[in-house]
């Protein structure tokens, strides 16, 4: 074995461990975005019979027989549900109708078998749509060929908020019922609200840091590194204590006579707290890059500008800014990276208008087990942040970027 | 810009810069510059020169507007400035290194200062154009300063200081990251451009051949306070302080007592032997002193009679350096007395160990009040 080999297998323990914790689960949740196998493995015969079909009217016999027989089976296995449940996914109400159809479908079938009829397509057809006349129309037949499909768009077109039509092709869905593509833009609003505010706050902070004697300079970096040491929890629910409407902020404006007791400020469980509490969060992203840099950068330059006459304010903005603009790009791509997909201060302090894209992909995966859809929503935002790197190393390149 | 002297003693003449009582201080308990007071004359070449830390480059930075005295006033033309930001003094400075704009161009950094304060685009392309010429890098307007050389730096470093043709040049150690033959070059280049233009000139430099080459003028610096300001000449040959002796050039120094001062020459027991020396009123007889002679000013084996100062001695080293010959003696009590002698043709063989009578006259020997070193002090 080579020495590089054995120096390589030095990292291995790291690559199978990132390999086990993240690339494979990632890989996996990614692919259910597209590929969604359980209803066509549950469903097989039934997936078959509807292959032929034109989408118009109704099926043919065989495909009832075919769906009622698996219907049934299923139902005795007890999985029939979650087939149901991925169904429902696709159309709204296909829940009901197959869990209360198969039921009765499952009496028919017993009734049938005691009277000694033969159970061919033209009886399912029959009996089918004599427990609910939808199976005499082609929605829920569209419903379950969808369903069934291995690679499938849909819960991307979903994640763009289209739906279904009536006539079983996609369209986008109403303004009031769109979800997703409103929550996009306010995570990427938000996020860039977010990274904006930091660069402002951070800018002056990070130019005084790297231009402090360096003794001062390590107690302020000290301050700034402080809250990395905390509890990210216990930062966001501080805010809490803050901001609350009987918070410290309130209970001080109200005892200071600026607002009235009635009048106290909703800073919390809105738009409001998830903008102070990520901004202090993501803070030292944007000020440890830029201070890097800006340490870097000596001030002769601004001294330079300023006895060839320049004022403070055009050697801030003509000599200083354009050599801190490294910094400034990697730690505003750094914060608006990780502000997009935040999760946990805005599940804390946003309440309802604070919610971010990250919080419903976790409703999708915790809570309505919709997993597909959940990946779907991951993969286009992981896409959009993707685009945004490719297209900063487009315009400033990124072997440009200061990380010090 | 014809302001009346402060003092209206009928003096037209006001220097182009002036210190007049300025203290610095840092931490508000040492000073860092003591009771400066100094004129430069409109044109003159003036060098600051001190070791690291003698308060040259705070008078500098002080003049530059970079820096507030803590007393005392500065003035340009006669008019104090210390209300005057940095960016309205009209100071151009070239900066220990260079400080160019890494992300403008060749053009854009000279360009710089002309667009900061208005001037219209063709006339700044004009003169970006003049100043390049003038440090003879024409057509490099659109190199990055990385892709210079240290020499072009410097020379883009000085025009870009000059482009805006300020009256006053400030200069910071301008050539301390160049080596020595680039130095040189641009000592010759640095003098030519000066009295091309005829601007004021504050150098600073620890450097004190740069001085030497450079300057009308030189004001040696020591903790703070300036030792000696005057011609590279008067500093070499008439030193007033020990410190300025030791500094410019070499000088041996003999520490004695004045036995006797009369018309100007005055006797010195030098362990138990008398020398003569300039008196210059410094010292009276009874008093500390140390006498500086140069190396080259000593004579080996001088035909009898032609010096005051003789004394036989026993030669311990001879280092042989080309063109020059550097014995190494004891006299006095000083075991690092030196004598220069030229190599020429019957320079006198004389080997280590020899014993020889060596003299001076007591004209190019002066008595100066002994330098008390402060503690931890660096020996130059």
């Amino acid at each position: 074995m080579g020495p590089r080999l054995r120096a390589a297998g030095l990292a291995l323990p790291l690559v199978a461990f990132v390999s086990v914790t993240f690339l494979g689960p990632m890989v996996n949740l990614l692919t259910k975005s597209f590929y969604d196998p359980e209803v066509a493995d549950a469903l097989p015969e039934t997936m078959a019979a509807l292959r032929d079909w034109d989408g118009q009217g109704t099926p043919s016999d065989e495909a009832f027989a075919a769906t009622a027989r698996e219907f049934v089976a299923a139902r005795t296995e007890r999985t029939l549900g979650r087939t149901a449940n991925r169904v429902n996914r696709v159309a709204s109400g296909m829940r009901s109708t197959i869990m209360g159809g198969s039921r009765e479908m499952a009496e028919a079938a017993a009734v049938a078998e005691d009277a000694g009829v033969e159970m061919g397509g033209a009886f399912w057809r029959e009996t089918m749509i004599g427990i609910d006349s939808r199976w005499g129309g082609p929605e829920p037949w569209r419903a379950l060929r969808a369903a069934g499909q291995r690679l499938t768009a849909r819960h991307y077109l979903k994640a763009l908020d289209f739906e279904r039509g009536p006539d079983g092709g996609y369209q986008r869905a109403p303004e009031a019922w769109r979800i997703y593509v409103p929550l996009f833009w306010r995570t990427f609003l938000v996020s860039l609200g977010v990274t904006l505010l930091c660069l402002v706050i951070g800018y002056p902070v990070a130019h005084m840091i790297a231009n402090s004697p360096p003794k001062r300079a390590n107690v302020l970096l000290l301050l700034v590194l402080l809250p990395f040491w905390t509890s990210l929890l216990v930062r966001t629910t501080s805010w809490i204590v803050l901001l609350q409407n009987q918070g410290i902020v309130n209970d001080f404006l109200v005892a200071i006579g600026l607002i009235g007791d009635d009048g106290r400020i909703a800073m919390i469980y809105n738009m409001t707290g998830t903008f102070v509490a990520m901004t202090h969060v993501l803070l030292p992203f944007l000020v440890l890059p830029l201070y890097s840099v800006m340490r870097a950068i000596p001030p002769a330059y601004m001294n330079a500008a300023v006895s060839l006459g320049a004022t403070p304010f055009q050697a801030l903005r003509r000599v200083y800014w354009p050599q801190t603009l490294p910094g400034v790009g990697a730690g505003c791509l750094l914060t608006f990276i990780l502000a997009i997909g935040y999760y946990i201060t805005p599940a804390l302090v946003g309440g309802q208008s604070g919610q971010l894209i990250s919080n419903m992909i976790a409703y999708h995966v915790q809570t309505s087990l919709n997993w597909g859809l959940a990946a779907a929503l991951a993969a286009l935002l992981l896409g959009g942040v993707t685009l945004l790197y490719v297209v900063y190393d487009r315009l400033v390149g990124i072997d440009r970027i200061g990380l010090g | 810009m014809s302001v009346p002297a402060p003092d209206d003693r009928g003096e037209s003449r006001v220097p182009h810069v002036e210190f007049a009582g300025v203290d610095k201080s840092y931490d508000g308990e040492n000073l860092v510059v003591r009771g400066l007071d100094l004129a430069v004359e409109r044109g003159e070449f003036l060098t600051l020169l001190g070791p690291s830390g003698s308060g040259k480059t705070t008078c500098l930075m002080m003049l530059a507007g970079f820096e507030a005295p803590t007393a005392g006033t500065i003035r340009i033309a006669g008019r104090p400035i210390q209300d005057l930001p940095p960016h309205r003094r009209g100071i151009g400075m070239v900066f220990q290194n260079y400080a160019l704009f890494p992300h403008m161009t060749v053009g854009g950094n000279l360009a710089f200062p002309l667009e900061v304060r208005g001037v219209e685009p063709s006339l700044r392309r004009e003169r970006v154009k003049r100043a390049l010429s003038l440090v003879q890098l024409e057509g490099l307007e659109d190199r990055r300063p990385a892709q210079l050389s240290g020499g072009q730096q410097q020379r883009v470093a000085i025009a870009r200081a000059l482009v805006f043709e300020p009256e006053i040049v400030l200069m910071d150690e301008p050539l301390g990251a160049l080596d020595r033959r680039l130095r040189e070059e641009m000592q010759y280049e640095i003098r030519r451009i000066h009295s091309t233009l005829g601007v004021t000139v504050v150098y600073v430099t620890h450097d004190q051949q740069e001085a030497m080459t450079l300057s009308d003028r030189v004001a040696v610096f020591h903790n703070g306070v300036i030792e000696q300001a005057a011609s590279p000449e008067v500093l070499y040959e008439e030193p007033e302080k020990a410190f300025v002796a030791r500094f410019i050039g070499e000088n041996n120094r003999l520490d004695g007592v004045v036995v006797s001062d009369e018309d100007g020459v005055c006797e010195v027991d030098i362990g138990g032997q008398k020398v003569r020396a300039m008196s210059l009123g410094l010292c009276p007889p009874g008093a500390r002193t140390t006498v500086v002679i140069r190396p080259e000013r000593v004579a080996v084996a001088p035909p009898d009679g032609r010096y005051r100062n003789e004394i036989e001695t026993r030669i311990d080293d001879m280092i042989f350096l080309g063109d020059h010959l550097r014995l190494h003696m004891t006299v006095g009590g000083a075991s690092d007395f030196i004598a220069k002698i030229p190599n020429v043709v019957g320079h006198g063989a004389v080997l280590p160990g020899d014993t020889v009578r060596v003299g001076w006259a007591a004209l190019d020997c002066r008595a100066l009040v002994p330098e008390e070193l402060a503690e931890g002090e660096e020996e130059w």
